[in-house]
């Protein structure tokens, strides 16, 4: 890893000021930067941490509106949502392993939108919005495609809003090497309708299985799922651990589980 | 240069880092705590795991500058006052949960941090926190048993998945 300046400001408004130095970039938890750097795969001129902001920590709770500072960690996302939350507490609860959701926190993971993450799935079935420094985004225009979301060049993360739903699960197929999903799907039941997010399946990142959403709107029943054909596999990521026809399948499966479970 | 201060072990410790400084080579190099160990310096192997303001985190994973002000507490803290091994050390010792020896600093931090919230896990609650580290040499049954005996509870006597 090059050496860098390092910066932790104590305010939102002095790391958007950091950040416009050139080749500045964000530093949250760092577990998915640090490897990235010490590949050199990113090599910033300064790191700017977001960890010392005492405003974009946290998580309030208002009726069924949840409010999740940026920065914070998955571990207080789990310890936090327990009683309130618990398909999204559960969804923290198994990102990684304890050391890296001490120190991984809700924004660097939406904004980082790897195409396998637990969080872009969670933020858009929880009828998410991004709020960053300058506006709000609804996550269904954040998350772009695989690594790549809305954000602007210096835009931070500032907290993530989401709707508890009446029933939510998050069914997760883990790929036990990395501990990321292999794919996984989050439900979640509204009163005025069904939102199925899956991850870890599309080239394109995180979507929303529209077909399952409507079958489930009209009967929230895993059998619901049986009659609809399997997405398409060939628009799925094929590698090592799985083919896109293998993926598109697990799509279906992880759906119905996650139906049974909310 | 930054200039840092942190509590390690209950001491207060100071020293200067670049921005790229790893806690662990902070750690390891500057405060000479060679008890913490470096497994794959990839955030994979969990060899490297310390307490950073009483959570588990992998120290490889973490620069030295983030910390300041941080308390910290590595192997070398676990000891009681005096001297004996802590009920988790003795705990492997006692079940034999370790053989060569790289992965246990790791291990015992992990494990010691999953007591802290979780008196009695049940024996899938200890598989499912100490996913983050890799053993090698036991297969992990043993530690399994050590984490159980280290919590008072009975130690279950063919670990099973
Ligand atoms: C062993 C291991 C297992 C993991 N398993 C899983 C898993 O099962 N599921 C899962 O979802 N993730 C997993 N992760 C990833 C983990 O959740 C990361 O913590 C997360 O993806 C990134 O969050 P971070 O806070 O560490 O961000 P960082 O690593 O600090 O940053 C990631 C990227 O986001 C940018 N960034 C950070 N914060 C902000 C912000 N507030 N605003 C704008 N940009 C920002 C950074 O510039 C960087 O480009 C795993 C990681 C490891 C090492
Ligand atoms: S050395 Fe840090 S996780 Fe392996
Ligand atoms: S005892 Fe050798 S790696 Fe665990």
């Amino acid at each position: 890893m090059y050496d860098f300046d390092f910066e932790r400001p104590t305010t939102i408004q002095d790391a958007v000021e950091a950040l416009k130095a050139e080749e500045a970039i964000a530093f949250s938890g760092g577990q998915t930067l640090m490897p990235t750097m010490k590949q050199r795969l990113a090599m910033p001129s300064k790191v700017v941490s977001l960890t010392a902001i005492d405003e974009m920590k946290g998580v309030r709770l208002d009726g069924t509106s949840l409010w999740i500072g940026g920065a914070t960690t998955h571990a207080t996302v789990k310890r936090e949502l327990a009683e309130s939350y618990p398909a999204m507490s559960s969804l923290a609860g198994r990102i990684g392993d304890p050391s890296v959701r001490s120190r991984g926190t809700i924004g660097g993971s939406v904004a980082n939108n790897d195409p396998s993450a637990c969080y872009p799935a969670g933020t858009l079935a929880s009828k998410g919005v991004i709020v960053t420094d300058r506006r709000e985004i609804p996550a269904d225009e954040f998350f772009q495609g695989m690594f790549m979301t809305a954000l602007e060049e210096g835009e931070i993360v500032t907290a993530v809003k989401m709707q508890v739903p009446e029933r939510a699960h998050y069914a997760k197929f883990i790929q036990p090497a990395s501990r990321f999903p292999l794919t996984a799907v989050y439900v979640a039941k509204f009163d005025d309708g069904v939102r199925v997010a899956v991850t870890g399946a599309s080239e394109m990142g995180v979507f929303r299985w529209t077909e399952a959403e409507e079958a489930l709107s009209s009967g929230f029943d895993a059998g619901a799922i049986d009659g609809l054909a399997t997405p398409d596999g060939a628009d799925m990521i094929s590698d090592l651990h799985g083919s896109g026809d293998y993926r598109a399948h697990l799509v279906k499966v992880m759906t119905k589980r996650a139906v049974a479970a909310a | 240069m930054i200039k840092i201060e942190m509590t390690v072990n209950g001491r207060p410790v100071s020293g200067e880092v670049e921005g790229r400084t790893l806690l662990v080579d902070f750690i390891r190099q500057t405060l000479l705590l060679t008890g913490t160990h470096v497994g794959c310096d990839t955030t994979q192997c969990g060899a490297c795991t310390i307490h950073l303001d009483g959570e588990p985190v992998k120290s490889c994973s973490v620069l030295a500058a983030e910390c300041a002000g941080a308390r910290i507490t590595t192997i070398e803290g676990m000891a009681n006052a005096d001297g004996s091994l802590s009920s988790m050390q003795q705990a492997f010792q006692d079940y034999h949960g370790l053989q060569c020896g790289f992965c246990t600093p790791g291990m015992v931090m992990a494990a010691t941090a999953l007591l802290e919230e979780n008196p009695t896990p049940s024996e899938a609650e200890i598989r499912h926190h100490l996913e983050g580290n890799i053993c090698r040499c036991t297969g992990y049954h043993n530690i399994v048993k050590a984490v159980q005996a280290a919590s008072g509870q009975d130690v279950t006597p063919v670990a099973a998945e």
